[in-house]
């Protein structure tokens, strides 16, 4: 074999021209669905939402909620308090959906847009910010709320879920569809591309592991569309791997409640993995430095702006739990609070001592570390005493 | 005559290459519509078409094992990895397959590959966005790493890098995409590839420094005018080979020696560059060689990193130190 062996002309490389295209909008799409754009309840023959009204009330809270610190968190970046932001807006039902669909015991691994998770769990939004503004990279205790640190690092977590997820099985923790623990891993359409992800797959797969792979297929990686990652739907791919796969409406916080709770209650019970896909959308950019008007068409975020998962539930609450505008003004005021307390946090958040990035590096600092450390803080204190002593 | 960013310059770099040989192909994460998150291919794609700019799936041991393949069937990928710290998903298809593929071939197998990855910090992001891990490519056998300084050098480095028959990792300095220089595309270049420039001639001591911080020790050379003091500063541009003659010869001449890289300090490219000129300037050295740099911390949130980089005064300190001896 040799440098010199010819290739083919250019033109003649165009492998991903062949005729096959995999489901785009969503009319072709088949999923669990319990709750329509409409705000109508529809049956399924293998999910059900078991429910009552109060607790749709509570989705619609958590969704109105986590939308208002999504977009307080964006206006902060707009004004240069955050460097960055990953939105979660069209994700929440998604989100909601299947982080209340958690027990206590259960463990998240989440990506870096998974704040209305991160709401469910219980961890404090304001320490979300942290990581976004510069001051920390993820100050919250994972053990805490059982939400792990954010993973940028493009589907690096889901291995992470499946070995803890092996770790909860070697401990006995599950065996029991309500009381056992279970594991959750988030990640999107473009995390499935990677490497680790599929490898995840095999191990949770070939060791039975107790763990939910939580996929927002939310039709976009940054600029590249759902199928330069795909060409059959992504739930499909379970079956090659040797686990179920479903594909849920991820704007349907019934459908996705429901979608998880199944599968959560079949790891906790010792039937190992499941892969749900909620198939959702990114109404937003991508990151706050992200442009969209470059690669996608404003017509898709028009059509999908019909199946907004909030207005639906708005809708269901109106017309079929005969809920008033009090409720909704309550909610609206609630969140209004929210998002005051969050800015006011945000801002308040203490700068980073000057020597802080020296700390935590090692559990036992190394010595030429401390060395460093003692130099960097002489040399630093050597312009204050400078500027004293001129001034 | 025009006035060129970095960033473009690479993109008028790609297009030359490409229009060139047809057999060069770019391929990356959101290289395509998007023209890349810096915007450095934009518009390539539109010109040459989706099969020969190709936007590739979210996974880059992918990107760099299907470079491997395109390159044994003669193509010449142009591999862009989106950020430093998205690298190492790839890392043994670069060191294990890209790099060792002409040695284990006894050299049958050429793997004219070139891997851009922007680095390095300065620019506020989030973790895994500003690292600089030109080390980890250094050390490996059968690796070029290169990393350029300002808009020409970016031009003509990316052109002679995809003409290279070895594998090179291109670091292109991501804070420095916005620095405009004038470019006259007529003027071949006027260095090979792995040669050294010396962009500063002085007297009392070499500032050695390469991509990010070629800036900053130019600035750093103009304020130690101040203090009466005549630094010379060399743009190393090549990182793995070292241009050694032109380090040992500008050493020998000022007798004191600041290595400047955002990488740590241990272990980093400054370490090698200290021995190596220890060994072969011993007797003209009037001072050990100093290195200022990132420190042995991972890459710190982004508040801190004025403090972990090095700056005009952490230069000028270090300077002060070598001065001292
Ligand atoms: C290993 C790796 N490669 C590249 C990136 C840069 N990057 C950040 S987000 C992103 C797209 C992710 O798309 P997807 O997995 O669909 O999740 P989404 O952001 O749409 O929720 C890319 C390419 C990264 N963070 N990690």
């Amino acid at each position: 074999m040799s440098e010199s062996v010819p290739g083919p002309a250019p033109e003649v490389f165009a492998p991903h021209k062949a005729p096959v295209s995999p489901p785009q909008a969503s009319e072709e799409v088949e999923f669990v669905q319990l709750l329509t754009p409409e705000g109508e309840r529809v049956e399924h023959p293998d999910f059900t939402f078991d429910l009552d009204d109060e607790a749709v009330k509570g989705f619609y809270r958590d969704m109105v909620l986590v939308r208002r610190i999504d977009s307080e968190a964006t206006a902060l970046q707009r004004q240069g308090e955050l460097g960055l932001w990953a939105s979660l807006l069209g994700q929440e039902a998604a989100q909601i959906g299947s982080g209340r669909a958690l027990n206590k015991r259960d463990m998240v691994f989440p990506t870096y847009r998974e704040h209305g998770v991160a709401w469910c769990q219980g961890v404090n939004p304001l320490n979300l910010l942290g990581l976004f503004r510069g001051v920390d990279q993820g100050a919250w205790d994972p053990k805490d709320n059982n939400f792990h640190l954010y993973t940028i690092v493009i589907g690096a977590q889901t291995l992470h879920a499946t070995g803890y997820a092996m770790g909860q099985q070697r401990d006995h923790a599950i065996g029991d569809a309500d009381n056992g623990e279970a594991t959750i891993a988030y990640f999107g359409d473009g995390a499935s591309s990677q490497g680790d992800v599929n490898e995840a797959f095999i191990w949770a797969s070939v060791f039975n592991a107790p763990v939910v792979f939580f996929c927002q297929n939310n039709q976009w990686a940054i600029s590249e569309p759902i199928d330069r990652q795909t060409r059959i739907p992504l739930y499909q791919r379970a079956a090659g791997f040797g686990f179920p796969g479903v594909r849920v409406d991820g704007n349907d916080v019934l459908a996705t409640y429901a979608v998880t709770q199944q599968a959560l209650r079949r790891a906790r019970e010792g039937s190992g993995p499941t892969l749900i896909e909620a198939y959702t959308y990114r109404m937003g950019a991508h990151t706050t430095s992200d442009d969209p008007t470059k690669y996608r068409l404003s017509e898709d975020l028009e059509h999908w702006k019909l199946k907004d998962p909030i207005a639906r539930v708005h809708a269901y609450l109106t017309r079929h739990a005969g809920l008033d505008h009090d409720y909704f003004d309550e909610v609206d005021a609630e969140a209004d609070k929210v998002a005051a307390e969050l800015r006011a946090g945000c801002l308040a958040l203490p700068e980073p001592e000057l020597t802080d990035f020296f700390q935590h590096v090692y559990v036992e600092e190394t010595p030429q570390l401390a060395e460093q450390r003692e130099q960097f803080a002489v040399y630093a204190a050597s312009f204050s005493a400078d500027s004293e002593g001129e001034g | 005559m025009t006035k060129i960013t970095l960033g473009k310059a690479i993109n008028a770099g790609l297009r030359v290459a490409m229009e060139k040989d047809p057999k060069v192909v770019v391929m990356g994460e959101d290289i395509g519509k998007l023209g890349g998150v810096f915007r450095v291919t934009e518009g390539l794609q539109k010109d040459f078409g989706e099969d020969r700019v190709i936007d590739t799936p979210l996974a880059e041991s992918g990107i760099i094992g299907t470079a491997v393949g395109l390159a044994l069937r003669g193509y010449r990928p142009v591999c862009e990895i989106q950020f430093d710290g998205f690298v190492f998903p790839a890392y043994d298809q670069i060191i294990n397959q890209v790099a060792k593929m002409h040695y284990r071939s006894m050299g049958k197998i050429r793997m004219p590959v070139v891997i851009r990855i922007p680095y390095g910090g300065g620019i506020g992001a989030v973790e895994h966005h500003s690292e600089s891990p030109e080390t980890l490519f250094a050390h490996v056998p059968g690796l070029k790493v290169i990393s350029c300084g300002d808009p020409v050098d970016a031009y003509w480095m990316i052109q002679q890098a995809i003409e290279s028959d070895d594998p090179i990792v291109f670091f292109e300095p991501k804070r420095r995409y916005h620095e405009k220089a004038e470019l006259d595309e007529s003027v071949p270049p006027s260095l090979p590839l792995h040669q050294a420039k010396v962009l500063r001639e002085g007297t009392d001591a070499t500032l050695l420094c390469y991509g990010p911080m070629v800036k900053t020790c130019l600035q750093a050379a103009e304020a130690a005018v101040e203090d009466g003091r005549n630094l010379e500063v060399i743009d190393l541009r090549t990182i793995a080979p070292f241009d050694l003659a032109t380090i040992f010869a500008s050493v020998r001449k000022t007798r004191r020696a600041v290595v400047v890289h955002e990488a740590p300090y241990s272990f980093g490219p400054g370490s090698e560059i200290a021995a190596r000129v220890t060994e072969e300037c011993f007797y003209h050295l009037e001072a050990p060689v100093l290195r200022v740099t990132g420190y042995d911390t991972p890459y710190p949130p982004s508040r801190m990193e004025d403090d972990y980089l090095p700056d005009l005064d952490r230069v000028l300190d270090g300077v002060d130190r070598v001065m001292g001896y």
